[in-house]
């Protein structure tokens, strides 16, 4: 068991080490961040001081090489475009994005679950055949163009929600809430309904389809057999086995939400970890791009992480390496 | 804690619930300000917010005319070419309250110079600045510069004792990853004192009552509420919604929403940048093309056969919507050097582009690579599209490389490119600022934007000479002799001149300035 959570630790290292590697290699063809630190007027002579002093010079290897020593002791270097440390830059934004994904998440399982319960209990129902069709929109239209269609609607035309940013913020010490004030929530809306929407529909579709095969099994007959409510049986006995898959899918769900908010970020001006990652790839930004990367790579490997010892804990056979 | 969350919740909730100050200027644009240290960038939207605070001894009103800010007349010594006098505004306070003297002078256009400083390129001339009395500063530079005015509109003037009491006498390394106080608080003469900041987000301004120029100027707008939406669409959106009352940057095809809805406008006006092709001349060979040991676009007849194919009508009403001015130089209107001959636009003429490519020995065309940006300029990539078809015409293949803007401008100052777009805006007015950086051969100091691989010793000549000539005619002579062999080479295939569009709800009132800097003390709320 041990030695199996110990090979999981290293493999996860592994593919950290691996990502940095790669995202450092790929810095090389974003383009030079010497054009935009310094202006048109710029000499030679400073963008040669400015290449030396930003080790720009080195072999992409080196650079990979000093990021990670600095970055094992806590230094992520410091934003080209701001100045400032880029985690400190990064950790500013972290609870934006937090707040939003948080909040996606939670819509896209409530509604995704209700829904998907409501469709597998009335197959055949208009209503259901209603939401499985305009469900194949939140799976098929690009999330940029759901965000400015919604943007047009309710900012322009109704006047109901505003079209861009967090609204008014509250401060806890270094966390920042949108949650506690009435603009902070009427901004939360569109960006959290265009975020969660594709996994709305995920989760729906998943719980409809598991929900219909768990309805056919024998122990469900057996209970109306036995006389039980339809509401005992389908809200005690199936829904619960219905959930198990779709927690574990839902849980690495939330990590893809957080990591592919840029664009509803961008589309919405949310001051999150995703609009601060599209700006520095525009301005080369490196010291940013690769903390972000580090930090979502991270993120994912956490989780798939946790999963696995889930698993582990879960089922016996996948333990000390039999079956592996 | 729990009674502050409750007051500040309380506190936000009537804000948002009350309405805005009929005098607040809800004020959105692409991109933010990237430091509040005045001297530490050279770049639009961080001088533009700087423009706000902090005032320069002479500036550029919205029409482009000089004006004085912090100093009252100007002009060069009687007694010594060398040396320009500036008499200061008496009677200026900074935020803090502190008195503006010549030694803040002193102190601001030193810091300026210093090696951190991304203003020092426009300051080289200066060897010397002392201060003559307390409202009199002379600038010492290294032979007569009469152009030394327009290099000195986005140089702010501090306060040195503030400075030094907060440790930011130097300018922030941003290259080094510094902050400072000044990076991040600022104290300056202007018409609004800051009042927050969240980068990237918000940034508040509200009215210097104790402005010097608080009769003088409309001042209409008593708080600025600035806030970055990089997104096009989302922009428009939030002028549409009523979000925002100004915005810059509409995209062109957006303009005709924007200007049909009640109650907004839009207004343009043309911009100071110049878009063109340049093609490397210099080079025996080029990497990019298909033609074997010679290079075609040495030939001046290839190069003239390429500018009558550019059908700049068809580009102006198709790509642009309209929203550009056709060129025949590669100077903006607004540019001393500038002449209506010289900048109209040559007309089509494929026939005639056709023989001289057959007279070339290039009947049969050739392949080469075009270069050019897709983030940079209005619609930069469709230009380089219409412009792959026109080439076709005079059977020139086209192969089009966009790139975004922090790839495609090394390929240009590393002479990686053969064939580029560039566009150009000239902050000095004056045509030497083009003819360094465009015309004169590629040295330590000059030419770093030059491409073409064009050299020619008289025209450096004449160039270095421009920094130093005193008789205006005869400067002006020069200037418009390096013209002309610049367009009997044509050195560059000029395209159009942008045009600047603003939207704005129809209570407010200005006009577009030409370097996309609103300076909203000009601006009239009705």
């Amino acid at each position: 068991m041990i030695y199996s959570i110990l090979k999981r630790a290293v493999q996860s290292v592994f593919v950290l080490l691996l990502v940095g590697l790669v995202a450092f290699s790929m810095f090389r063809f974003v383009g030079d961040p010497v054009d935009n630190l310094l202006g048109q007027e710029r000499t030679e002579a400073d963008i040669e001081r400015v290449r030396q002093e930003l080790g720009l010079n080195d072999p992409f290897v080196v650079q990979y090489w000093d990021f990670l020593s600095n970055a094992a002791r806590g230094d992520m270097g410091v934003s080209f475009r701001q100045g400032r440390p880029a985690m400190e830059v990064i950790l500013e934004r972290v609870p934006a994005t937090l707040e939003l994904a948080l909040v996606s998440a939670t819509f896209a399982m409530t509604l995704g679950i209700l829904l998907g319960i409501y469709t597998a209990i009335h197959r055949k129902s208009w209503i259901s055949n209603a939401i499985l069709a305009i469900s194949l929109i939140g799976v098929s239209l690009p999330t940029f163009l759901i965000g400015i269609f919604l943007i047009y609607i309710f900012a322009v035309e109704l006047g109901w929600l505003p079209s861009f940013g967090r609204g008014d913020v509250v401060d806890f010490g270094w966390w920042s809430t949108g949650l506690l004030t009435w603009t902070g929530l009427k901004s939360l809306i569109l960006p959290a309904f265009t975020l969660g929407l594709y996994q709305l529909t995920l989760i729906m579709r998943l719980v409809r389809s598991e929900m219909s095969e768990v309805l056919k099994q024998d122990y469900i007959r057996f209970a109306r057999a036995r006389g039980l409510s339809e509401r005992a049986i389908n809200f005690r006995h199936a829904v619960k086995n219905t959930l198990i898959p779709v927690v574990t899918v839902a849980g690495l769900q939330i990590g893809s939400i957080i990591a592919f908010a840029i664009i509803t970020e961008t589309v919405f001006q949310w001051p999150g970890i995703g609009l601060l990652f599209i700006n520095s790839i525009q301005f080369v930004d490196i010291p940013i791009m690769a903390s972000y990367l580090m930090l979502i790579s991270v993120m994912f490997v956490v989780i798939n992480f946790a999963v696995d010892l889930l698993y582990l804990a879960i089922d016996p056979r996948l333990r000390d390496g039999k079956g592996a | 804690m729990r009674t502050n969350l409750m007051v500040s919740v309380t506190v936000a909730l009537l804000a948002s619930t009350s309405f805005a100050a009929a005098n607040t200027l809800h004020w959105a644009r692409a991109g933010d300000s990237l430091t509040l240290d005045p001297h530490a960038q050279n770049e639009g939207p961080t001088h533009a917010l700087a423009q706000q605070i902090y005032e320069p001894l002479v500036l550029r009103d919205m029409t482009g005319a000089y004006e004085g800010a912090l100093a009252t007349d100007w002009g060069p010594s009687p007694d010594d070419p060398n040396v320009w006098i500036f008499n200061l505004r008496e009677g200026v306070t900074f935020h803090d309250g502190a008195d503006f003297t010549s030694e803040d002078v002193v102190f601001s256009i030193t810091r300026a110079q210093s090696e951190d400083s991304d203003m020092k390129e426009l300051l080289n001339s200066i060897v010397e600045v002392r201060a003559d009395g307390d409202y009199t500063v002379e600038f010492v530079t290294d032979g007569p510069n009469p152009i030394l005015p327009a290099n000195l509109t986005n140089l702010f003037m501090m306060d040195r004792g503030w400075a030094e009491a907060n440790d930011s006498v130097d300018v922030q390394d941003i290259e080094g990853g510094e902050v400072t106080f000044a990076s991040l608080n600022t104290n300056g003469t202007g018409p609004y004192i800051l009042v927050s900041r969240e980068p990237d987000v918000r940034t508040v301004l509200t009215l210097n009552e104790d402005y010097w120029g608080i009769d003088m100027f409309p001042l209409d707008v008593t708080e600025i509420i600035y806030t970055p939406i990089q997104n096009a669409a989302t922009r428009v959106a939030a002028l549409l919604s009523g979000e925002v009352d100004f915005i810059q940057d509409v995209p062109v095809q957006d303009l005709d929403r924007v200007a049909s809805t009640d109650g907004l406008e839009v207004i343009t006006a043309p911009q100071n940048r110049v878009i063109f092709f340049g093609m490397n001349q210099g080079a025996a060979d080029l990497e990019a093309d298909d033609v074997d040991g010679a290079n075609p676009l040495a030939d001046l007849r290839v190069r003239q056969a390429m500018n009558l194919a550019i059908n700049r009508d068809a580009i102006q009403q198709i790509v642009m919507r309209d929203q550009s001015e056709p060129a025949g130089m590669i100077a903006p209107p607004f540019v001393n050097g500038w002449t209506a001959e010289l900048d109209a636009a040559v007309s089509t003429d494929i026939a005639a582009a056709n023989a001289l490519m057959e007279e070339a020995g290039y009947g049969d065309g050739f392949s080469i690579r075009l270069d050019c940006p897709n983030d940079r300029y209005i619609n930069d990539e469709a230009i380089c599209q219409a412009a792959v078809g026109m080439m076709a015409q005079i059977g020139i293949d086209v192969n089009l490389a966009a790139r975004p803007k922090a790839q495609h401008f090394p390929l240009i100052t590393n002479d990686e490119t053969d064939f580029y777009m560039l566009g150009w805006g000239v902050p000095t007015y004056d045509s030497e600022y083009i003819f360094n950086f465009l015309v004169h051969t590629r040295t330590e100091n000059r030419g770093s934007w030059n491409g073409t691989g064009y050299t020619n010793e008289d025209i450096d000549a004449m160039i270095v000479s421009l920094s130093s000539e005193t008789d205006l005619d005869v400067r002006n002579a020069t200037i418009a002799s390096i013209w002309e062999e610049v367009q009997a080479e044509t050195l560059y295939l000029p395209v159009h001149h942008q045009v600047l569009n603003w939207g704005m709800a129809d209570h407010v009132e200005t006009i577009v300035d030409p370097e996309d800097q609103p300076r909203f003390k000009y601006f009239v709320l009705n």
